[in-house]
C-alpha cells in the first residue's frame, strides 16, 4: 500500500464544499429537488447555447412572416422552436440595418437571453464590458474587430431580469439561395450580442465550395 | 484600457463543476419562486459591486464566486438556512470525505 492514500477521499475545494453544503441544506428543507438540479445543470451544459439563436436568426432571414412574428411576439416566435425561458422573462429582438447597429449589455450583472444564447461568455460578465459598452461602444466594437462607418447609429440595450435582448444581425450579401443549415454557419454568438457582424460567406466554414 | 478577450462560441462556460451547481441552485430557487427574478438580479449586482470595492478585478473569471455569495446571502436573509449553518455543514462534508475510504461513495456524516 503506498502511503495512506487509500484510507480516505480527498475533499473538494473549500468553495465546492460550500456549494455542496448549501445544496444539502436546501434539499433537506425541500426547497431544492436534486433531480431538478441535475436537469438544470445538464440543460445549461449541453442543451442551450448559441445554436438555438442561430436557428431563430436564420429563419428570420429567410421567412418575412416569421420575422414579423418575432417583432410582434418574440417569446412565442422563439418558443416555436421549443426554446422557452422562465416565466417573467421577455425577449426583445433588435434588428441591425445598414443605418443602425445594436449592442446588448447588462450593466448591473449578467442578464442574458440564455434560452437562445446559452450562458454568457466571461467577457460579457466583466466590469470593463459592462461599463464601456455604454460609455464607448465604438471602442468596444473595435476591440472585437468590428468597424462601423461614422454615420451608423449605435444603440445599446441594457438587459434586466425582465427584458432580454437578442440582436438579429444583417444577412450578409451573397447568400441568396443558401440553405438554412449553411446560413447558420454565418451566425455567431457574438453577432447575436452585437459585438460583431455575421460572418461573410468567404469566412464561413466550407466556403471554398 | 482593459482589453476584452474575444473568446469563441465553444469555450466552456463552467470552469469547474461547482460553478454549474451554484448557478443551478440559484436559478432553481428563482424557478420555484423562492427568490424573485428582480431580487436575484439586484442581489447579484450588489455582490459584484461589493467584491469590486474589496479589490476584485471583476473580469468575469470570478463571476461564479459572486453567484454563490449572492445565493448564500439570500438564503440567510430569507431564513432558509441558519447563520453559520453553511460553514458548519461544509465542515461536516469535509470530514465525511476524509472519513470515507477511497473509491467509496461519500455520504454525509453529521457531528
Amino acid at each position: 500500500m503506498p502511503h495512506d492514500g487509500h484510507d480516505h477521499t480527498e475533499p473538494p475545494s473549500d468553495i465546492a464544499l460550500r456549494v455542496k453544503s448549501l445544496e444539502s441544506l436546501l434539499v433537506e428543507k425541500g426547497l431544492v429537488d436534486p433531480a431538478a438540479l441535475d436537469a438544470l445543470v445538464d440543460r445549461y451544459e449541453h442543451r442551450v447555447g448559441p445554436q438555438n439563436g442561430k436557428k431563430v436568426v436564420t429563419r428570420a432571414w429567410t421567412n418575412p412572416d416569421y420575422l414579423q412574428w418575432l417583432r410582434d411576439d418574440p417569446n412565442a416566435a422563439i418558443g416555436d422552436f421549443g426554446f422557452t425561458g422562465r416565466q417573467g422573462e421577455h425577449m426583445v429582438i433588435v434588428e441591425n440595418t445598414p443605418e443602425v447597429h445594436n449592442l446588448v449589455v447588462c450593466t448591473l450583472c449578467s442578464c442574458y437571453p440564455w434560452t437562445v444564447l446559452g450562458l454568457p461568455p466571461v467577457w460579457y460578465k466583466s466590469a470593463p464590458y459592462r461599463s464601456r459598452a455604454v460609455s464607448e461602444p465604438r471602442g468596444v466594437l473595435a476591440e472585437f474587430g468590428t468597424a462601423l462607418d461614422d454615420d451608423v447609429e449605435i444603440r445599446v440595450w441594457d438587459s434586466t431580469s425582465e427584458m432580454r435582448y437578442m440582436v438579429i444581425p444583417e444577412r450578409p450579401a451573397g447568400t441568396g439561395g443558401w440553405s438554412a443549415e449553411d446560413l447558420e454557419t454565418l451566425v455567431t454568438r457574438n453577432a447575436m450580442i452585437g459585438v460583431e457582424k455575421a460572418k461573410k460567406p468567404a469566412d464561413a466554414p466550407g466556403a471554398a465550395a | 484600457m482593459t482589453h476584452l478577450p474575444a473568446d469563441d462560441d465553444d469555450r466552456p462556460t463552467f470552469a469547474e463543476p461547482w460553478q454549474a451547481q451554484a448557478f443551478a441552485l440559484a436559478t432553481g430557487l428563482v424557478d420555484r419562486g423562492v427568490i424573485a427574478a428582480d431580487e436575484w438580479a439586484e442581489t447579484l449586482g450588489a455582490e459584484i459591486k461589493r467584491a469590486q470595492a474589496a479589490g476584485d478585478p471583476d473580469t468575469g473569471e470570478t463571476y461564479y464566486h459572486h453567484v454563490l455569495a449572492a445565493v448564500e446571502r439570500l438564503a440567510r436573509e430569507k431564513g432558509l438556512v441558519d447563520a453559520g449553518a453553511i460553514e458548519a455543514r461544509a465542515e461536516d462534508w469535509r470530514r465525511s470525505y476524509l472519513a470515507t475510504p477511497h473509491g467509496q461513495p461519500v455520504e454525509l456524516k453529521r457531528r
